[in-house]
């Protein structure tokens, strides 16, 4: 099963990972803040991620790191 | 488990100061994979601009020059000549090099200087707050054409890539997009050979970026990417514009 980590303290919340995810598993926590003030992203279903790397590739931050 | 992506080596860990959704870091995120994949971190010199760039040299990992506002072709050019063997590229913005940066970027592309500049253009000024640039669109709200750009006063946007190409000069001129997953593969590509032509002594290479800056559009980021297929692609068509080495056959 592909892996998928957040380096969630870099993130600024700007969701472009979250449209370019093809299996639509990715959200803004909005219940959560990081060290910058932002809501990160994180990945509800790890099962249904299929490694594509689409998020990691739209993401201007170089939040995400996919091992597959 | 293997890794299919990570942050490139030729990026600091320094966070990047950019706005939420702005593809700059993304385009960084390309010319640091490209100085990876060629092996040429250690002898490459980045020319950082002036505008919301300019503190590129913060998140390079190779050495980095500040030139002055637009001046950066002609710091690269002195570089070039003084340092032939290392491999020299410019980062820069809409304001920096189609305004006034014009003169520099217009006779390094004649002369053929051997090398690479990146120029991202998103259509306005972001960092001093969102002012009209060369590249506005027309009819394009900002803060200094609030009617939307004016062409009977402010004329029409400049086309870098189609003026540039009309010279005999450079080697290599293409213009790339970043909205999406597909474009940002092929704006890699482009990146990439612009590169390789330097590394190979082939002469200029420029890649023109359409990028976004959801903060002075006034948009969220993801309408933004949306606004660069709807509005900026079609009056800024993607393509390879000049590629000297495609024409000899190599």
């Amino acid at each position: 099963m592909p892996k998928v980590t957040f380096d969630t303290d870099l993130c600024k919340g700007c969701g472009l990972c979250v449209s370019a995810c093809p299996k639509q598993i990715l959200v803004i926590a909005r219940d959560k803040i990081n060290k910058k003030g932002h809501s990160p992203a994180e990945m509800t279903d790890q099962s249904k991620c299929i490694g594509c790397a689409f998020c990691a590739t739209m993401c201007p931050d170089c939040v995400i790191t996919v091992e597959k | 488990m293997a890794v299919v992506f990570e942050k490139p080596k030729a990026l600091t860990d320094a966070p990047l100061h950019y706005c939420p959704g702005c593809t700059h870091g993304i385009i960084h995120r390309l010319v640091a994979q490209a100085i990876d994949e060629l092996g040429i971190e250690g002898k490459t010199i980045g020319v950082a601009p002036v505008g919301c760039a300019v503190m590129a040299y913060n998140y390079f990992s190779c050495d980095m020059v500040e030139a002055a506002h637009g001046r950066a072709p002609a710091v690269a050019t002195g570089l070039k000549r003084s340092l032939p063997e290392n491999i020299i590229f410019t980062y820069q913005g809409d304001g920096d090099l189609a305004s006034i940066g014009m003169a520099e970027t217009v006779h390094s592309a004649t002369r053929n200087e051997n090398i690479t500049v990146i120029f991202v253009n998103n259509a306005i000024y972001g960092m001093t707050g969102g002012q009209m640039a060369p590249t506005s669109l027309p009819g394009q709200v900002t803060q200094t054409s609030p009617y939307g750009r004016d062409v009977t006063t402010a004329g029409f946007p400049i086309r870098i890539c189609e003026l540039l190409s009309t010279l005999d000069g450079p080697e290599y001129i293409a213009r790339v997009a970043v909205n999406n997953v597909k474009n940002v593969k092929q704006a890699q590509k482009a990146i990439k050979k612009a590169f390789e032509n330097q590394v190979n002594n082939r002469g200029f290479s420029l890649v023109e970026v359409i990028s976004s800056c959801p903060t002075n559009w006034g948009m969220t980021p993801d309408a933004a990417l949306k606004w660069i297929d709807e509005k900026m692609i079609p009056y800024y068509p993607l393509g390879v514009y000049k590629d000297r080495s495609a024409k000899e056959g190599e």
